[in-house]
């Protein structure tokens, strides 16, 4: 391949996964299926601008797996496991397990050899982590129950990849060594001494990360520059892909466990951001590939198998964990939530089928079928769940907000309403609570409302912006509702909300700046509280008091100073639309505050007269 | 008409009868300013621009406060220190307070028998006030003698309906006389 030739590959591809990953994640795909259809537009079968070179691509982009696998174990912190391990291993391993052996047992049936089908359990019993957690993200629901329960699975399952990986040459019929790590050292070794070498190198790779890398590192990054840095990461990566290709095992294996020695050395963020933007690109390059690999015709001529195989996997999937969620007592709208996000297959599954291919797992016609499968029930994973959200979820969510309560809050009739119970609506509950101020709380985080129930709080869960819920909650009979919620725009729909409604109600509303200050100004309201400004203040004239300041000659400068704000604020508010206007008022304000306080502080000449003495000789 | 502005300082008003009552009693007039100084100043610190601006705008200067170990609260005495400043109401120059009168509205827990030479405390009202009268002195104000409600414990509803009455027609006794 030349030179131009190359350049002109890589300008198709990353052309296509410019203009597809954009699109799918607008309509909410994902940008795993971005890349795969990306992958399929460009590929042999569509408009064939890549050809048979898409194989070896495939081996290139492998590495980003290799990458992605070394990213996973940086996040493996042990005290995070720790604290997830009920979980992690109950609901995790379970899982695992049991649909391992829904899919073995389905497979067996359909005249598969019991390695083959063994193989296939492994490999569909994995979900999407890519999927899953951006999902996850954009909802907003990684800390509710759902939320926590997924992470723990998908967690198993990204440490399963390790044994996994190591059990398959096992599952090979064939006694052939993966053509993809070219000459192995050991591929005269039969299956057993196989598996004791590896052994033997994982533990050697663990040893090295203990006590070499961390001194390594920490001497690169006193003398070299930044991008010697990412180099060095980046040979860490490549080198251990290397040695574990030697011994005829997967190289992500190796790198993951590199990642998970290393997720307690102080580099471990460094690292991170050093590797993120190669496995990345790399990462979509592998699902480019997959994509571009794919054997279309193979699919078109089996679309009822396919379609069967595909609710076949997503049904069984969602059914393990449904009954998983139930043994585990989660609530009932989470579990069904938990069980459609994570009935898709992972995008390992593509490493495992690549990787199973080499090996002689399963014939080369099945595996493109599976591998249709998996890229489409991927992609059916955000259509299930917003068709779920839009219909079920919302109403079971209205009929049980929640943890003890059965079915719906009962009327509520206190003065106050707090909506949003994090960091800052917390401290104003407390803080009301304890004067004797009946309140009541609205929060949309599950796990905190349980955890709030077991402190002797009532917590109502679910989403403040929905006016029938604050209704319910005795919206009416509220003199003042407290906004605390965490996102500006879902205050300003609450606010508005409530405005509109009941408009007699006194709205006080925690915002993050001043501009933001200024919009909910805009709005109406006039109780606005900047969430940093006290807190920032204290600890500035905490730092007068360490300066020799006296404690009351700070207190009043922390009271001459927020009163003035106050002004200014209402002063720039007119002019905030007016840039220059508005700085040079700002500066102005600013110097002026500068004079009070030097006043106030007594630093002014004039001031040292003592008058009294001097009447007093008068 | 005199212009009042009345001085409330009071840490719990929320625990003093014979205050709210007090305050109860005070008309609405327009020439009548009620300034809450423990409403406006929780943290003590105190506008001393503003407060001046006030004083300037009334001629009779009523003190509302009870009275707290022979003198007032923190607060009022706060208020007196900053914003009587020197060369504004005292000393070179300070003349703005010149001819206003000073005149303070007093509840005590202690009956007027113990408020005597011979009584528990041993000395009269006036004694303990020498202060606020030589603060007025000082700031060229013209000082008048205390409204008193004495014996705060004691006192029973009817008391306090007569008091409230006396308050109001002293009052409007300042708001009448003629300044100048």
């Amino acid at each position: 391949m030349g030179e131009v030739q190359f350049f002109l590959q890589a300008m198709i591809y990353l052309t296509s996964a410019i203009i597809m990953v954009p699109i799918a994640n607008r309509l909410g795909l994902g940008s795993v299926l971005g890349y795969l259809i990306a992958g399929i537009v460009i590929g042999p079968f569509v408009f064939g601008f890549v050809g048979s070179e898409g194989k070896d691509l495939l081996h290139f982009a492998e590495f980003g797996v290799v990458m992605m696998l070394f990213a996973i174990g940086l996040e493996l912190e042990l005290s995070l496991l720790w604290r997830l391990k009920f979980w992690l291993l109950g609901l995790g391993g379970l899982q695992l397990v049991l649909t391992t052996f829904v899919v073995f047992t389905c497979s067996i049936l359909f005249q598969f050899s019991w390695k083959s089908s063994f193989a296939l359990g492994l490999i569909l019993s994995l979900s999407s982590t890519a999927i899953v957690l951006q999902t996850l993200k954009e909802k907003g629901l990684m800390k509710s129950i759902s939320g926590q329960a997924s992470f723990s699975i998908l967690l198993f399952q990204d440490m399963a990849v390790i044994p996994i990986l190591a059990i398959f040459p096992m599952l090979s019929d064939r006694e052939i060594s993966t053509s993809e790590h070219g000459h192995s050292l050991v591929d005269h070794l039969p299956g057993y001494q196989k598996t004791l070498v590896v052994l033997g190198v994982v533990i050697g790779i663990i040893f090295i990360g203990r006590y070499l890398l961390s001194p390594l590192f920490r001497l690169i990054a006193k003398s070299g520059s930044r991008e010697i840095f990412t180099g060095a990461s980046l040979l860490l990566v490549i080198a251990i892909s290397v040695l574990m290709g030697s011994v005829g095992v997967s190289a992500a294996l190796g790198t993951f466990l590199a990642g998970v020695v290393l997720a307690s050395s102080e580099f471990r963020h460094e690292l991170e951001s050093n590797i993120e933007p190669f496995k990345g690109l790399l990462l979509g390059l592998f699902f480019l590939s997959v994509g571009a690999s794919m054997d279309i015709p193979v699919v078109l001529e089996h679309p009822s198998k396919i379609v069967g195989i595909v609710f076949g996997i997503i049904f069984a999937k969602a059914i393990v964990l449904l009954l998983l969620g139930f043994l585990f007592k989660i609530p009932l709208d989470q579990n069904l939530y938990m069980a459609l996000a994570l009935s898709q297959v992972g995008e390992f599954s593509f490493v495992l089928f690549g990787y199973s291919e080499g090996l002689g797992v399963f014939e080369k016609e099945t595996i493109v079928i599976l591998v249709a499968c998996v890229a489409l029930s991927m992609a059916l994973t955000p259509i299930l769940l917003l068709l779920y959200e839009k219909t079920i979820f919302t109403r079971l969510q209205s009929k049980a907000p929640q943890s003890e309560t059965n079915g719906k809050i009962e009327k509520e009739e206190n003065p106050v309403i707090i909506c949003g119970f994090g960091r800052f609506g917390n401290m104003v509950g407390r803080f009301l609570r304890s004067n004797g101020v009946g309140i009541t709380i609205l929060d949309y985080d599950a796990d905190r409302v349980e955890m709030l129930g077991r402190f002797g709080f009532k917590v109502f869960f679910g989403d403040a912006t929905r006016l029938e819920l604050l209704e319910s909650a005795g919206l009416e009979h509220a003199k003042i509702l407290v906004a605390a919620l965490d996102h500006p725009e879902r205050q300003q729909e609450l606010i508005r909300n409530v405005k509109h409604h009941y408009p007699g109600i006194q709205i006080l509303a925690r915002v993050g700046d001043r501009e933001e200050a200024y919009e909910f100004k805009e709005m109406g309201l006039s109780y606005i509280y900047r969430e940093t400004r006290e807190t920032a203040v204290t600890l500035a004239s905490d730092v007068l008091k360490l300066l020799g300041t006296r404690s009351y000659a700070a207190e009043r400068a922390k009271n001459l100073f927020l009163a003035h704000d106050d002004e200014t604020f209402q002063e720039l508010f007119s002019l905030r639309k007016d840039r220059v206007q508005y700085i040079s008022l700002a500066k102005q304000r600013n110097l002026e505050l500068e004079r009070l306080m030097f006043v106030d502080l007594g630093k002014e000449e004039e001031l040292s007269r003592d008058s009294w003495s001097e009447m007093e000789r008068m | 008409m005199a212009k009042i502005l009345i001085l409330l300082a009071h840490p719990f008003l929320e625990r003093s009868k014979a205050n709210q009552i007090l305050l109860d009693s005070i008309p609405n007039a327009e020439d009548i300013t009620l300034r809450d100084l423990y409403e406006l100043y929780p943290n003590f610190t105190i506008n001393v621009k503003l407060e001046q601006s006030f004083l300037l705008e009334h001629d009779v200067i009523l003190f509302q406060h009870p009275l707290y170990w022979y003198s007032c609260p923190p607060l009022l005495k706060q208020w007196i220190d900053f914003v009587l400043e020197d060369g504004w109401a005292y000393g070179k120059n300070g003349n703005s307070l010149r001819g206003k009168k000073w005149v303070q509205a007093i509840t005590t827990g202690g009956s007027r028998e113990a408020y005597q030479k011979e009584g528990f405390h041993g000395y009269t009202i006036d004694e303990f006030l020498l202060p606020f009268k030589r603060t007025a002195e000082l700031c060229k104000m013209d000082y008048q003698n205390p409204f008193l409600v004495q014996g705060t414990f004691h006192l029973k509803e009817e008391d306090f309906q007569r008091e409230s009455i006396r308050y109001k027609k002293f009052i409007l006794n300042m708001l009448e006389a003629n300044h100048g």
